[in-house]
Order: C-alpha cells, then sequence, then structure tokens
C-alpha cells in the first residue's frame, strides 16, 4: 500500500468529475496524505476475522409485491435540466 | 462452418421477471405505457432514496434455479455495480457478484431431429434494469452520429434475471435450440413472458473458433444487438464465418464486442476499450444478506409444474411421437396438459396426438376455442380411444364423434349407444351389403375385372354408405376385394 | 413572553400547547421572530419555512382542539438540509442541489410532524454532510452561537447553531462519524445518535449508507428522548432499518446512577487534552458522585478508527455520490456529450471535500485496490465492535471526551487530516453502530480566545441501550447543569 501513487487522473476519469492540473496535483497530494495515515491498517492482525457485512444483524428484509402511487411526472420532469417532451434530454453519447 | 474448425458458443440471457412491481420499488412492472409514468424516488434514483426488494422476485429466480438443477446457495446477497449511463438512475446498478442466487444448472434442449443435448449454466442471478434511450438527430436512431438522447425511465429497476451459459454450444442451430428451450422452460414456469419483441427476453453471444480437435478456446467476441431468434441465428452463424475467414487468413481474432446489423447481415466492432470496465463490485449497503431456507428451496421443488424437456423426453422417447407434434403440444401448455390428462386414462399416447393434434386442433382454430377450454371432457375422448381400439366403433364414425362431443353432445359411450353408432363386424351382414352394392354396379365391377383395380375403392365407398358408414372398413375392404377376384 | 417561549424547551412547548395554555401558532410567530432577528450573523437556515411553519402550526392546534395526543405539539424544529421535505428545497448544502425541489419527505421528518412538530427551516450543513466544521457548506456561513468568530461545528452545524440560538426548540442533524455529537458539543446541546438502523433513513440524502443515522439536537435531554421516541421505529422503506420494537425512552429518565458500571477508556487518557483534562476527571467524579461505578476498560483499536472510517466513508459516499450527474434533477453544466457534460457537472457541483472522498474511495474500491483498502477497512471496523463487546461485559456504558478541542475558529483546520481528527473520539461507535452521545460538561476558555466555550462529555452504550444511555445522561446533565451556566451572545444586529 504505497502512500503517494495514486493515479489521480485516472481515478477521476472513472469518477466523472473533470479535475484542473492544480487540483490533480493538489488532491494528489493530500490523498497520498491521507493514505499514509490509512496504512496503518496494516498493522492490525486481520487473519481471522470476517469484514463487517452489517453491525446490527438482520437478513432478508423483503417486500411485497404490491404496487405504490408513482410520482406526477410533470413535476418530475419539471425539475429536469434539460426536457423534451415526456423524456429527459441528455447530450449525445459517444462510443469510448 | 468447415470440418477444420469448430465454434464455441455461451450465450448470455437478460430475462425480465414477471412481477407486479418493479425490483426495488412499487412502481409498476408493465410493458409500455407513456414515457416516464411509472417512476418514484427510488427508481429514479433520487437523492434520500433507498431500495428495498421484491419477494416475489427472488422466489421466481429461486423456481427458475430449481427447474434447471441449479444448486441454491444457503446465503446470497447484492452488489452494487458501478458505471455510469443515462439510462442509470444511480449510476449504478444493484446486482448480485459474488454470491449470485443460483449457481450452476443446465438447460436440456433439443434439435430439430429430436436429438437431446444439454448445455451448463454458470449461474443465474438477480439485478434491476436500466431505462431505455432513444438516440435522435442521426436518421437512423443508431448511437452513432446522433446529436442527442432521451431517456426513459419506466423500465429502470424492473426486476432482471441474468442466465449465462457455459460455452457448451458449438452452432448456431444449437445456440437457437437453447434459447427455445429456455423459453418455454420459463414460459412453463411463469416466471416471464419471453418475448423478445418486448424485450422481456434479451440476449447476447460469446462466440469463438478453434481447430478441430483442439480443447483450447480462441479469443471471443461479444454479439449484442439481436432482438429476435432469427437474428441470433443469422449473427452467430455471420461471426463463425468471420471468424474462420480471419484464422484461414492466418490473422488473429481481436477480442471486443461487435453489434449486429440485421440489415446488412454483418457484425460490426463496437470498438470498445481495451480496458475493462472497472465497476468496482462491493456489497449493497442499503441491503441486507439474504438467507435461503432449505424449507424453501423444497416447497418450490416439489411446486415446479412439467417441464417442457421433461415432456419432450416423454413424447419422443416414452410415447415415440416426432419431434414437431412434440414441439407442438409443448408450445401450447393446455394443450400439453390436456394431452397428458387424457393419456393417463387412455394409455394410448399414438391415439390421443392424432385427436388432439388433429381433430380437436382443427376444431378449435375453426371455433376459435382452446381444446382444453373445449366441451370434450379429457376422460370421454380416452373413452372414445378405447371404443375405437376396441373395433365398437370404426375411425369415421369416431371422426363424427368428435365433432358431435366437440358441441357438448357427453360422453361417447352413450351417444353411441343412443343412436346405435356401434361398428358393424358381423361378416354375414357386410357380405350382404357387398352384394347388394356389386350387383347395383355391374359397370363397375366390370371395369375392375378389365384392369383397373383402383375402382375397388368407390365400391368400398358405397357399401359404408349402405352400412351407414358403421361397417368395419378393414372387413369391408377384405370382403370386397375377395368378391371381386373371384 | 415571546422572548421566554423561544427559550422553553420541547417538553415544555409541547405541554403548554396540548393544555391550550399557548397556541402552536404562537410558538411558531415567536420562534421566526427570533430568526429573523438573529440569523443574519449565525446563519443556521438555508431556508426559512414561514408560511408552511404557520399553516402547520395551525393544523397543530386544529388537532389539539379535537383532542389528538401529540407529544411534540407545537415544538418548533430545525431539520438539517440533508433530509428531504416535499415541497421545500433540499440542497444537502451542496450546488449541485442549490435549486432542488424534494418531491418527498424523508420518514423520519415525517415521523416528527406526524408528533406535532412545526418545521421552522432547512439548516445548514457540511455538503452532503461531510465536514466537522460547517466549512465545507457551500450555500452558507453558519457561526457559533455562543461565540460568533467561531465554528458550529459539523456537519450538523446549521441545526445546532438553530437550537443553541432558540431558533428551534429541537434540531434534526445526521451523524455519520460524529456529525451530531460534535456539533452539539461545540454548541452546548445534547447531540443523540441513535443506534444504527434505529431510525429510518429514508429521505436522508446518502453520505455513508452503513454509518448515516439521523438524530437529535436539543438543549435538554428530556427533549432527546422526546424526539428520540417520535423517530424510532421500523420503517418498511429503509431495508437497514431495524424491525424490533421502541422501548420508549421519556419515562426513563433517572436521577441517579446506582448500579450502573461506566466504563473509562484506558486509550482515551484526557491528559492529552490541557484544559479540557479537568473537566472531564471532574466529570468522571461526578458520575461517581451519581452512584456509578467506574471500571476500567480497554479499546485497543478504537486509535484505527479514523483510518478504517476514512476509507469506508468514502468508498460508499463514492458511489452514493454518482446520481449527481446533471441528468435528472439537480444542476448541468452542458457538454459537447453526456460524457463531458457529467464530468463538467461534478466539476462545477462538488467542493473540494466532497471531491477529496469520491475520489479516495474511489481508488479503495477499485480493481487491486479493494482488498487491501475496503475489506481490510471493514475488517478493522469488526475489530472495533469486538473490543466494545468486550468492553460491555465489564461495564453498561462508556464515558469519554465527545472531541478533543472546543470550537475552534474558522479556517483554523486547513489541513484535511487535522479535521478528520475532530471525529477521534466520536468514529469508534459509529462504525460500531452503538448508540451514543454528547451532554454538556463544563466550558473553558479556547488557546487565544476570551469567550468561554462549551464542551462535550460523550457516553455510549451497547446496541439498543437508549433508555439506559438517555436516563443516565439526563442524571448527569440534573446534577451537574453545565449547560446553564451561559447564554448564547445575543445575535440581536444593533
Amino acid at each position: 500500500m504505497s502512500a503517494d501513487s495514486i493515479d489521480i487522473r485516472y481515478v477521476a476519469k472513472l469518477a466523472r468529475i473533470a479535475l484542473t492540473d492544480e487540483e490533480v496535483d493538489r488532491f494528489g497530494k493530500q490523498l497520498g496524505d491521507l493514505l499514509g495515515h490509512v496504512n496503518a491498517l496494516a498493522e492490525l492482525d486481520v487473519a481471522n476475522v470476517a469484514a463487517t457485512a452489517q453491525v446490527v444483524e438482520s437478513r432478508n428484509v423483503t417486500r411485497d409485491d404490491t404496487p405504490r402511487p408513482c410520482l406526477d411526472r410533470e413535476r418530475v420532469l419539471a425539475e429536469a435540466p434539460q426536457r423534451q417532451g415526456a423524456f429527459f434530454r441528455v447530450p449525445r453519447i459517444l462510443a469510448e | 462452418m468447415s470440418a477444420e474448425y469448430e465454434a464455441v458458443i455461451g450465450i448470455e440471457c437478460h430475462v425480465e421477471l414477471k412481477t407486479e412491481t418493479k425490483m426495488f420499488c412499487g412502481c409498476r412492472n408493465e410493458f409500455g405505457g407513456e414515457p416516464n409514468t411509472k417512476i418514484c424516488p427510488v427508481c429514479l434514483g433520487m437523492p434520500g432514496a433507498l431500495p428495498v426488494p421484491n419477494a416475489r422476485a427472488i422466489e421466481l429466480i429461486l423456481k427458475t434455479g430449481v427447474a434447471f438443477g441449479a444448486e441454491i446457495p444457503a446465503f446470497s446477497k447484492f452488489d452494487r455495480k458501478n458505471y455510469f449511463y443515462p439510462d442509470m438512475p444511480k449510476d449504478y446498478q444493484i446486482s448480485q457478484y459474488d454470491m449470485p442466487l443460483t449457481v450452476g444448472g443446465s438447460v436440456k434442449y433439443w434439435m430439430e431431429d429430436g436429438t437431446l443435448r444439454e448445455c451448463s449454466l454458470t449461474r443465474i442471478h438477480l439485478e434491476e434494469d436500466t431505462g431505455k434511450s432513444t438516440h435522435a438527430g442521426s436518421g437512423d436512431g443508431r448511437i452513432a452520429g446522433s446529436a442527442y438522447s432521451l431517456v426513459d425511465f419506466n423500465r429502470a429497476g424492473v426486476p432482471l434475471m441474468e442466465c449465462v451459459s457455459e460455452p457448451e454450444l458449438h452452432s448456431a442451430a444449437e445456440a437457437i435450440a437453447y434459447l427455445e428451450a429456455l423459453r418455454r422452460t420459463l414460459l412453463a414456469l411463469g416466471v416471464s413472458d419471453v418475448k423478445m419483441e418486448e424485450g422481456s427476453l434479451r440476449c447476447d453471444a460469446n462466440v469463438s473458433v478453434r481447430p478441430a480437435g483442439s480443447t483450447a478456446l480462441g479469443t471471443k467476441t461479444e454479439i449484442k444487438n439481436m432482438n429476435s431468434f432469427r437474428s441470433v441465428e443469422r449473427a452467430i452463424a455471420s461471426e463463425i464465418d468471420r471468424q474462420v475467414a480471419l484464422l484461414r487468413a492466418g490473422e488473429r481474432v481481436v477480442q471486443e464486442t461487435r453489434g449486429w446489423d440485421e440489415i446488412n447481415g454483418v457484425t460490426h466492432s463496437m470498438r470498445s476499450k481495451e480496458e475493462a470496465h472497472d465497476y468496482r463490485y462491493f456489497p449493497d449497503p442499503d441491503l441486507v444478506p439474504l438467507e435461503i431456507a432449505r424449507g424453501d428451496v423444497e416447497r418450490i421443488a416439489g411446486s415446479l409444474p412439467a417441464l417442457p424437456w421433461q415432456r419432450f423426453e416423454r413424447y419422443t422417447k416414452s410415447y415415440g411421437m416426432g419431434a414437431k407434434p412434440a414441439n407442438q403440444l409443448i408450445d401450447n401448455l393446455a394443450l400439453a396438459d390436456y394431452f397428458d390428462r387424457v393419456v393417463e386414462r387412455s394409455l394410448n399416447a399414438h391415439q390421443t396426438s392424432n385427436f388432439v393434434l388433429g381433430d380437436l386442433s382443427r376444431l378449435a382454430n375453426e371455433t376459435g376455442v382452446g381444446v382444453a377450454e373445449s366441451k370434450v371432457a379429457p376422460e370421454h375422448l380416452a373413452e372414445l380411444i378405447e371404443l375405437v381400439e376396441s373395433k365398437r366403433i370404426n375411425s369415421k364414425i369416431a371422426k363424427e364423434l368428435v365433432a358431435r362431443m366437440w358441441s357438448g353432445a357427453g360422453s361417447p359411450a352413450e351417444i353411441v349407444e343412443r343412436e346405435g353408432l356401434a361398428q358393424t363386424t358381423d361378416r354375414a351382414a357386410i357380405e350382404r351389403f357387398v352384394n347388394e352394392v356389386l350387383a347395383a354396379n355391374p359397370s363397375v365391377v366390370a371395369d375392375y375385372r378389365a384392369g383397373k383395380t383402383g375402382v375397388a375403392g368407390f365400391l368400398v365407398g358405397q357399401v359404408m354408405k349402405a352400412s351407414r358408414g358403421k361397417a368395419d372398413p378393414a372387413l369391408v375392404n377384405e370382403l370386397v376385394s375377395a368378391k371381386l377376384r373371384s | 413572553m415571546a422572548d421566554e417561549l423561544i427559550e422553553r424547551s420541547g417538553a415544555e412547548i409541547a405541554a403548554g400547547v396540548s393544555s391550550g395554555r399557548v397556541s402552536a401558532v404562537e410558538v411558531a410567530e415567536s420562534t421566526l421572530a427570533r430568526v429573523r432577528d438573529v440569523d443574519g450573523l449565525f446563519g443556521s437556515y438555508l431556508a426559512v419555512l414561514d408560511d408552511q411553519a404557520l399553516a402547520q402550526a395551525a393544523n397543530v392546534d386544529e388537532r389539539v382542539r379535537r383532542g389528538e395526543k401529540l407529544p411534540l405539539a407545537g415544538v418548533p424544529i430545525a431539520v438539517k438540509d440533508n433530509m428531504c421535505l416535499d415541497g421545500t428545497r433540499t440542497t444537502a448544502g451542496s450546488k449541485i442541489l442549490e435549486h432542488w425541489v424534494a418531491p418527498y419527505t424523508a420518514t423520519a421528518v415525517a415521523r416528527m410532524i406526524a408528533a406535532g412538530a412545526v418545521p421552522i427551516g432547512k439548516t445548514n450543513c457540511d455538503e452532503f454532510a461531510m465536514g466537522s466544521s460547517c466549512e465545507n457548506s457551500a450555500l452558507g456561513v453558519t457561526r457559533n452561537p455562543y461565540d460568533p468568530s467561531r465554528v458550529p461545528g459539523g456537519s450538523s452545524g446549521g441545526s445546532a447553531a438553530a437550537v443553541a440560538a432558540y431558533e428551534a426548540a429541537i434540531g434534526l442533524g445526521s451523524d455519520t462519524g460524529g456529525s451530531i455529537r460534535e456539533p452539539g458539543a461545540f454548541c452546548n446541546l445534547i447531540g443523540f445518535k441513535p443506534t444504527y438502523g434505529r431510525v429510518s433513513r429514508y429521505g436522508l440524502i446518502a453520505f455513508s449508507s452503513s454509518l448515516d443515522q439521523i438524530g437529535p439536537l436539543t438543549r435538554t435531554v428530556e427533549d432527546a428522548a422526546l424526539a428520540y421516541d417520535a423517530l424510532a421505529g421500523y420503517d418498511p422503506m429503509d431495508a437497514t432499518s431495524i424491525d424490533r420494537a421502541v422501548e420508549t425512552t421519556a419515562d426513563a429518565l433517572r436521577t441517579d446512577l446506582r448500579g450502573v458500571r461506566i466504563g473509562i477508556v484506558k486509550e482515551f487518557d484526557t491528559a492529552t487534552l490541557g484544559d479540557m483534562d479537568a473537566l472531564y476527571r471532574q466529570a468522571y467524579r461526578d458520575l461517581e458522585r451519581l452512584g456509578a461505578q467506574l471500571v476500567e476498560v480497554s479499546l485497543p483499536t478504537a486509535d484505527y478508527g479514523v483510518a478504517t472510517y476514512y476509507l469506508i466513508a468514502p468508498a460508499e459516499c463514492s458511489s452514493n455520490l454518482a446520481r449527481f450527474d446533471g441528468v435528472r434533477y439537480g444542476l448541468r453544466v452542458e457538454g459537447d456529450d453526456v460524457r463531458q457534460m457529467y464530468d463538467r457537472t461534478r466539476a462545477a457541483g462538488f467542493g473540494p471535500e466532497v471531491k477529496r472522498r469520491i475520489l479516495i474511495g474511489t481508488y479503495a474500491l477499485s480493481s487491486g485496490y479493494y482488498d487491501a483498502y475496503y475489506v481490510r477497512a471493514q475488517k478493522a471496523r469488526t475489530l472495533i465492535a469486538q473490543d466494545f463487546e468486550r468492553a460491555f461485559a465489564a461495564c453498561d456504558l462508556i464515558a469519554c471526551p465527545a472531541t478533543s478541542c472546543p470550537a475552534f475558529e474558522f479556517n483554523a483546520k486547513s489541513d484535511p487530516y487535522s479535521m478528520y481528527l475532530m471525529d477521534y473520539y466520536t468514529i469508534p461507535m459509529s462504525l460500531a453502530g452503538l448508540p451514543a452521545l454528547s451532554v454538556p460538561c463544563g466550558w473553558i476558555a479556547p488557546a487565544g480566545g476570551s469567550v468561554p466555550m462549551p464542551i462535550g462529555l460523550q457516553l455510549a452504550g451497547p446496541l439498543f441501550s437508549e433508555r439506559l444511555l438517555l436516563g443516565a445522561a439526563h442524571a448527569y446533565e440534573q446534577a451537574t447543569r453545565h449547560a446553564q451556566a451561559r447564554k448564547p451572545a445575543s445575535g440581536v444586529r444593533a
């Protein structure tokens, strides 16, 4: 677990956030610093420990297959950044 | 497909489950409808909204797993698959990663000639569907060249089963047969409408080729955008040909995703990146683990209906039916159930098949009433078959009786009794009819004796008429022939 | 009368409104007048719900007239702006939701309203609840009512300031690593985080799903108990909410601690806390004087709490915040294609702390790092929970500091990690899902400051021990009355 080798640009691409060069630098340092602290976890002996799945044990929480009221479309589309008729509109989707 | 190369195919299907509501919220799960009307904070991915799993969807996937002989683990969970796309309301999909609800199993399928085969399943897991985007501005609705896209979230959150097969199919024909068996089984289970045209069944294929006899796997491509069974068949066949041609020319197959172009009959590279998506799977902290009780699995196993492959095996192997009539029955479950109930009593699958797929199906087509909904009770059809087998009535009378029963005339034995329709097997009586007919048709007899042996049929017909159809046709034939030759 | 009214506790107001001595409308009007007077300075509220509050108050008066029993009749409440309230702007303190109007109400808020509470407004908070000072809000500045040159704490700083400044009787906050308890300590309040799963998260804008909990900020323990009793309970809309009968707490408020064993954590030696040390040692003595038996307990893994938390919480939030993409609601910055739109929208809409956490969280979940970071952190979390289990075999409650310092000045903690350390004492309880609260335990003049500032004693209990926890806090509160020692700054502009 190396402290300052985070590929910030790659991570920002995964997270879909555009960063300035200054931010890449600054966040790189700050997150490297944080990872330095986080590295302390390597000291712990976790060989025989299960990862916490839930703090309070619970199983099989489900719901019945019965309908509930929906939201009013007009109200929802009124909050849309861009709508076209009954649809949400987004800029073109380019192939990667 | 040449003898030097073998195709290796795996099929990945997404099946929309037939629940009332979506996977994680109470919006209705139904095809069609005005865009963006079946939405709520949960399936729109609004701030603060939380998913709660649909118990029925879980039941349906367990039923499916059990039907395919899969293992149902004691524990399962949901994981988040993280990626950005406009039709993804949360920009992550709730799916299952390493602890799916069913593991393994197999799909037994059959070819056109009736050969039974089996393809293993890797797993079946539960996830939520995305919304639907349409692409505008490019003139052909395709995403490439479009100027913008429109998104409808009605479908977002619909429960999906992802069925992944092992790469054990070796031809487009096998792939189709596999898909047909899968579709028929899912229909029989009632878990989905499985209509490709409505999107409740979608499939992708992984295709590779290798030198015949080799056990190593060649580079595979993923084929998408196949919207009908016919497309699947054509696309896989086309891709196999393309790959074989490449290898023959000494070139490499590139691992990539290719889209089927229905109009031009070819696959196009979708130029996906060399790096796979990093989905950053992790257990969804908004959901709790599922613990599947053995008792529930047993209950589900005990309540399964007869499965298509089981029927196919029984019809073709035990009853000796051909693949075509067997498929006919399987594709109409009400008809198949009816057929089974008749056979239970008549113990004569051959005759039952004749009547059910013959006269009864014809009457069903003519009147618009299904065989199973008709007035012909299974017991009565079985009775009719028994009467024919015991030669109490002949097949012509039987046909008439079927028509009468269809109109609600009731039990065949009663009708026969009431109207004296029992077959005459009395040689002496038939001989009298035969003599009468021969005497009344001297020119026909002369024709026969002159060599036109075909006219015997007319004379047989006349005897049948004279006996008001009740004479045993076999006997009539015998006696007419004998008299003509003497 | 109005001044006096706004200083009343929620319990007193509810009693007054229920008996008809005062109307809910009058309470609302007094509170709104107070807000007009002081919020220009304190900045607790991002949005004040004048009309809705009065309408809601009138509705409460009507219900009371009809004979309905409302435990929170007419109680004015402040709602943290990361909780949806139908028809109100709900921003989470972020530019990306600056203008978003919620189309539904969070279950917790609905329960308060059903109990008769009257929402006065939506309060400021660190953006998406990420922070410990409220300085990370993109939409406003909130000041500590006891010294406006200092922060109120965070992330529920707005709700804390509102209650401390008499702009509400009860504040709703959310606590992920200490975001109720820390501002509670900084603002001379009770800040209470219930057992994880006790209060529905439906309608709470998610930060870290396995840690977030809604809870009250109040001036009295009694009010915290009243609020908890209204908030707690299974919600079918939240699969992580616990389906278990709620043991109400309003009747569990004790006056002594006889028979209660209180664990003092060896690793949380207060000698390192300068002037605060004396106050904590006094607090422990006060607990003993009330009849508690003090025992030493050990939480050896607690020191790893901050590291553990700052992997798990960012990982979960990196996924929870992906939905803010400019497609369906909120801010959109246009792009030539959809990915550019995402990148620009999120760059413009998120502040630096949020970006940092999304980045580190994405990294911790990414291929090749998932096991080393995220999984390992979840295992460390198990160790911490096990530490508490062992400790609670020897004691009934744990007592320790809520924070390592009193409210600091603006811009005092510019290094992110130094801010993260503000949650040092509160994070372990969050990781283990335990109920915990901060209760005022004295005043100190911070280094370089002249105005005495409050500090908080943290009490924590095993899962579902709310009755004992609030009961004990009440005993301590009644015996020591530290909160009464000072009043907030007047706040009224000249």
